[in-house]
């Protein structure tokens, strides 16, 4: 037990929060803000490429694949408490797969290149949780923390010294993805695909996070040791979790390479781990619209500050980024939906009581 | 056959020897109070047969089988439940989710993912708030419960893993004395399935509601036996006199 004694996790705030007076109101008037705000931004996405002009339709489409990104490191971090901070891996081991797959066995189709997208980062992340998450005690948040960092680090470094894939240039002119005989090529078609596979894993990730399967992984994340002693299998748990985001980093992942229509070693390595933290900080973890909506203004704003502020402009979003963390440490969704909303809850739903009512 | 046995526990920290071969026998259906001044060890054997600590020496068998060395959740899933003694209920999940996750411990992975087993866990969660008077709250989030009610939640979530052995570390730490007479009315009926085993400094509490009691000091065991017995014994009144 002793190697949960560092714990770093979100639950803290929580007690305080939950304890304010302002909160107590929130418990009181039950208001649904969530599903009104996961409409409006998908109205949003949906008509954005009709009035953006198409470079910023492409821009956009990058930061779609990001969205789709975080919502990986927030099924990990907020909704189980596991720190990967080396989310990149499965996102970048993915992109790096399928761009072999198409420059070396001339494979392209959509319908082959994202299932073995997905597959590699669902292989990478269980065989990784293997080695920090399924020991027979409980592994510390820090001890998994280091050992993701460490396995982004040494992946960067390793894609950067083999010639087989390229090294520090990574592998250039990938091909394009292709259903049946269509080119997908970067633009509004490219857009709307990635905005529905978006939009299928964020329904499936919120099924699953409301789920009583959510429910334990609550557990997990308020405290691990406590559920332990309900008999749930932790480690289990913590390991299939920790997959199903390799798997979406993955998906992912294999856009990314596509779209951009090359890879390099940084899709790998901690720079991009860190910056999906940030997104999901920024946005509010532990919701998966946060997530979303983290991504989108973190990436709007740096394209709109690098575009008007040349010079200043990383120093211009580190402080915003810290003024967020300082006063809302909640994430920005948090100026939105109360707490009550924002951690759910997981009892069945009136059909289900009336089932199983005799 | 007991269905707890705990025999030659010794456990050691670095030069502190907290427990000292102390031994424990709890049968089905039985109340059992582990008492002794502070430091006797008592908190430390209640974690080693919890699986908290492993013993440096000695055996713990529960239900004929040798738990020495199984983790806490091996441990939950053979039937053994656990209130902790600082309290450590989910603040953010409401009361009722609370329970739920108590409950739906031993559904498959597979029912909890298309949640399958909570319509039929709805009217067993509903249960245990009537009975732990906690049924108003339901929906609100546990850390707004005052500290009693707390201590009940963990009691209830304990025994929502239906166990058939409840070990409960200082349960009215911290309460009133009306709260103490309402945990002592709320554990009464869980003896129909149910044994205890009890660390608790409130005496009185103890007499009330224990069948049998062992006495622990400096890591052994200074007496075991039924109530009436310990009070009667000459050796227990001079420890708690020695330290009043």
């Amino acid at each position: 037990m002793s190697s949960t004694g560092t714990r770093i996790q979100p639950p803290p705030r929580v007690i305080q929060a939950a304890r304010s007076p302002v909160m107590a109101s929130a418990f009181a008037g039950r208001k649904k803000v969530l599903p009104i705000l996961e409409l409006a931004l998908l109205i949003a996405a949906s008509i954005a490429p009709l009035v953006l002009r198409d470079y910023i339709t492409v821009y956009a489409t990058r930061v779609l694949i990001l969205c789709l990104f975080a919502l990986s490191f927030d099924l990990v971090w907020g909704y189980a408490g596991i720190l990967s901070l080396g989310q990149s891996l499965f996102f970048g081991m993915a992109g790096y797969g399928v761009a072999l797959l198409s420059r070396d066995f001339g494979v392209g189709s959509i319908f082959a290149v994202l299932p073995a997208g997905a597959l590699i980062g669902f292989v990478a992340a269980l065989l990784l949780a293997g080695f920090l998450l399924l020991g027979r005690h409980p592994s510390s948040v820090v001890f998994v923390s280091l050992g993701t960092m460490t396995g982004a680090y040494a992946a960067d470094r390793l894609a950067r010294g083999s010639h087989y894939l390229g090294g520090q240039n990574g592998i250039p002119s990938i091909q394009p993805m292709t259903i049946g005989s269509h080119e997908l090529s970067e633009g509004p078609g490219f857009y709307y695909l990635v905005l529905a596979i978006l939009v299928l894993i964020y329904l499936l990730s919120r099924f699953l996070s409301r789920s009583q399967f959510g429910l334990a992984l609550a557990g997990l994340r308020e405290n691990e040791q406590r559920i332990a002693f309900f008999g749930y299998k932790v480690q289990h748990l913590k390991a299939i979790i920790f997959a199903i985001s390799g798997a979406i980093a993955g998906t992912s992942g294999s856009l990314y390479a596509f779209h951009e229509g090359f890879v390099w070693p940084n899709m790998l390595g901690v720079v991009m781990s860190t910056q999906v933290v940030l997104y999901v900080l920024f946005g509010g973890s532990g919701t998966l619209i946060g997530a979303v909506v983290g991504t989108a203004i973190v990436e709007g704003i740096s394209f709109w500050l690098s575009d008007n502020y040349r010079d200043i402009w990383p120093i211009i979003l580190g402080v915003l980024l810290l003024l967020v963390i300082l006063f809302r440490p909640l994430g920005l969704i948090s100026l939105v939906l109360g707490e009550r909303e924002r951690v759910g809850h997981f009892g069945p739903s009136l059909k289900e009581k009336r089932n199983a009512a005799p | 056959m007991p269905l707890l046995e705990a025999a030659g526990v010794s456990k050691v920290f670095g030069k502190l020897t907290a427990l000292d071969g102390a031994a424990l026998t709890v049968g089905e259906r039985e109340f059992h109070g582990l008492i002794g001044p502070n430091g006797s060890g008592k908190s430390t054997l209640m974690k080693c047969l919890a699986g908290a600590l492993v013993p440096t020496q000695g055996k713990v068998t529960f239900i004929n089988t040798d738990v020495t060395s199984l983790t806490p959740p091996e441990r939950a899933r053979a039937g053994m439940s656990l209130k902790f003694q600082i309290t450590a209920v989910l603040p953010a999940l409401t009361l009722y989710d609370n329970i739920l996750l108590a409950l739906q411990a031993r559904s498959s992975l597979l029912d909890l993912a298309f949640s399958r087993s909570r319509g039929r866990l709805h009217e067993e969660v509903m249960k245990m708030l009537v009975q732990f008077r906690l049924a108003d709250r339901a929906f609100d989030a546990a850390a707004t419960l005052s500290h009693g009610q707390q201590q009940w939640l963990e009691i209830a979530m304990a025994l929502a893993c239906r166990p058939r052995l409840l070990l409960l570390d200082e349960p009215t730490g911290g309460m009133s004395l009306e709260e103490r007479r309402v945990t002592g009315e709320l554990l009464q009926p869980i003896k129909q399935h149910c044994s205890l085993v009890i660390v608790e400094h409130d005496l009185d509490f103890i007499r009330d509601i224990c069948d049998r009691l062992t006495v622990l000091d400096q890591g052994k065991v200074l007496a075991s036996g039924t109530v009436a017995e310990i009070q009667a014994n000459r050796s227990v009144q001079e420890i708690y006199l020695r330290r009043a």
